[in-house]
């Protein structure tokens, strides 16, 4: 029961993952990171098969990290994705494919614009105004039909984070520990404090 | 004369109550009647495990038998009443097998009930427990009440517990002795009473949109708007529901019609007008 949301807005993409590490029936860790910065201007958020996640997405890091030494210039967030799908792509057919669900969220600072990428570990690569991966998906994205609008600002935007989140609460019967949140914007990728102290119950 | 007068009439209260006549016959009645009928059953060993090797679509995507499956229904309290709503799509497996379904089934005025899991077992039972309702109403000389109705059903299909009955039901109705009343049935003998429910394939998306704008002290209006809006969420991400959105509202003098209303023109009017939806283009070359 690992929790994946993007969202995106005027000039920002909030990405929010959930703090909980679980083992069969334990929580290992209730602060886990579950994403990692691939170049100034893009961050991805990783759920899976334990190990495959960590492993893959310090991979991809590392050879993007690479890939702007050599050349001098950062990957703008679409060439990211492609990077990466290709990756995931190579992998689904080799002996032991990553098990590995992503979310990329970026901004653009040459068209100015932000991005985000809901992909998946059979390489399904898809340019969305919001997302969510895993049980999420069938709590959050109804609720993200009806109150995304493109040109949302940050409060904004922030405020449907909340909804989705208290909806997460409120109906998942395990406890994920809250998320993790950190906004991309023309500025680079920071975490954004998130409180996640009241208790929400089903009515 | 005065005989066949006294015969003929009674003084002003002798009417209310039970005689003694009718308490005997109504404990002999209770005594004797079981709750459910008795059905002939396939000539194996075990039937209920025969009935779900030929209907377990999960496991034998070639089985022999399909149930009716899939479905978004909902339904909630307000200060209003009971807000109930459901959409209208029947599946038998990847088989659309009727968009025009009604899955709002009306007991009695006051009394409705929703039927999502496999259609004949909600169709059928439903309408027996319409017809218990009725009977209660001829024996005893007054409504039964929600809290009654759904334990008649709830008892009913634990009787028959493991023996592959499938569905999820939800009691709305108002009496003067309970006031508005929700119950939550299904099949596996659960019963809930509640103030908000949403059943079927498409209930998370459904309490999506529910849960974040839902307020006991909703009006009327916004109450069967929101209900409404509920279910096109519902429609719209899951496959197994859709086609029409049909809506009641229960109040105090009985369950109101709010309509059976084509989801398409609703969802592009949504989309269009309000700017929701925003993942679907309305463009040809995006």
């Amino acid at each position: 029961m690992e929790v994946l949301l993007g969202i995106t807005g005027k000039d920002f993409t909030i990405v929010a993952a959930s703090k909980a590490t679980m083992r069969g029936p334990t929580v290992l860790k209730s602060s886990d990171d579950k994403t990692r910065p691939l170049s100034k201007h893009t961050l991805m958020a990783y759920s899976g098969e334990a190990g495959d996640t960590v492993q893959f997405a310090e991979y991809v890091q590392a050879n993007i990290q690479l890939y702007s030494k050599r050349n001098a210039s950062e990957l703008s967030p679409y060439e990211v994705s492609s990077f990466v799908r290709s990756e995931l792509a190579k992998s689904l057919r080799s002996r032991n494919p990553y098990n590995v669900n992503l979310l990329l969220g970026g901004f653009d600072p040459i068209t100015d614009k932000p991005e985000l990428y809901w992909v998946d570990y059979l390489a399904s690569s898809a340019r969305v105004p919001y997302a969510a991966h895993g049980y999420a998906q069938y709590y959050c994205l109804s609720t993200l039909d009806k109150h995304h609008h493109p040109d949302i600002s940050f409060e904004q935007g922030m405020k449907i984070l909340r909804m989705c989140t208290d909806e997460l609460k409120r109906r998942l019967p395990i406890d994920f520990k809250g998320v993790l949140v950190k906004v991309v914007t023309k500025d680079g990728i920071r975490e954004e404090p998130y409180e996640d102290e009241k208790p929400v119950y089903a009515p | 004369m005065d005989a066949l007068v006294a015969q003929h009439s009674r003084s002003q209260h002798a009417a209310e109550g039970y005689s003694e006549d009718e308490m005997q016959q109504q404990m002999s009645a209770d005594l004797a009647q079981p709750l459910s009928l008795q059905f002939a059953l396939p000539p194996t060993a075990s039937p209920s495990q025969w009935l779900r090797a030929m209907t377990d679509d999960h496991s034998n995507p070639q089985c022999p038998i399909k149930i009716a499956h899939g479905t978004t229904t909902l339904a909630f309290r307000h200060k209003g009443g009971i807000v109930v709503a459901t959409d209208s799509r029947a599946t038998a497996g990847d088989w659309i097998a009727s968009q025009t379904v009604k899955k709002v089934i009306e007991i009695n005025s006051c009394l409705l009930g929703t039927m999502a899991g496999g259609a004949a077992d909600c169709q059928y039972w439903l309408a027996y427990l319409g017809m218990q309702c009725r009977l209660h109403e001829l024996r005893h000389k007054r409504r039964i009440s929600v809290a009654a109705a759904s334990k008649i059903l709830a008892n009913l299909v634990y009787s028959y517990k493991g023996m592959g009955l499938s569905m999820g039901t939800m009691c709305a109705g108002v009496t003067p002795s309970e006031g508005p009343a929700l119950y939550y049935i299904d099949s596996d003998g659960t019963r809930l009473a509640g103030n908000l429910f949403c059943v079927g394939s498409g209930q998370t998306f459904a309490y999506g949109v529910l849960d974040a704008e839902y307020h006991y002290d909703m009006e009327d209006a916004e109450a069967l708007e929101l209900g409404k809006r509920s279910i096109l969420a519902a429609t719209h991400r899951d496959a197994f529901s859709g086609g029409y959105i049909n809506l009641y509202h229960v109040k105090e003098d009985g369950w109101v019609k709010h309509g059976f209303m084509d989801t398409n023109p609703i969802f592009w009017e949504t989309k269009l007008k309000k700017g929701e939806f925003s993942n679907v283009t309305s463009k040809m070359d995006e």
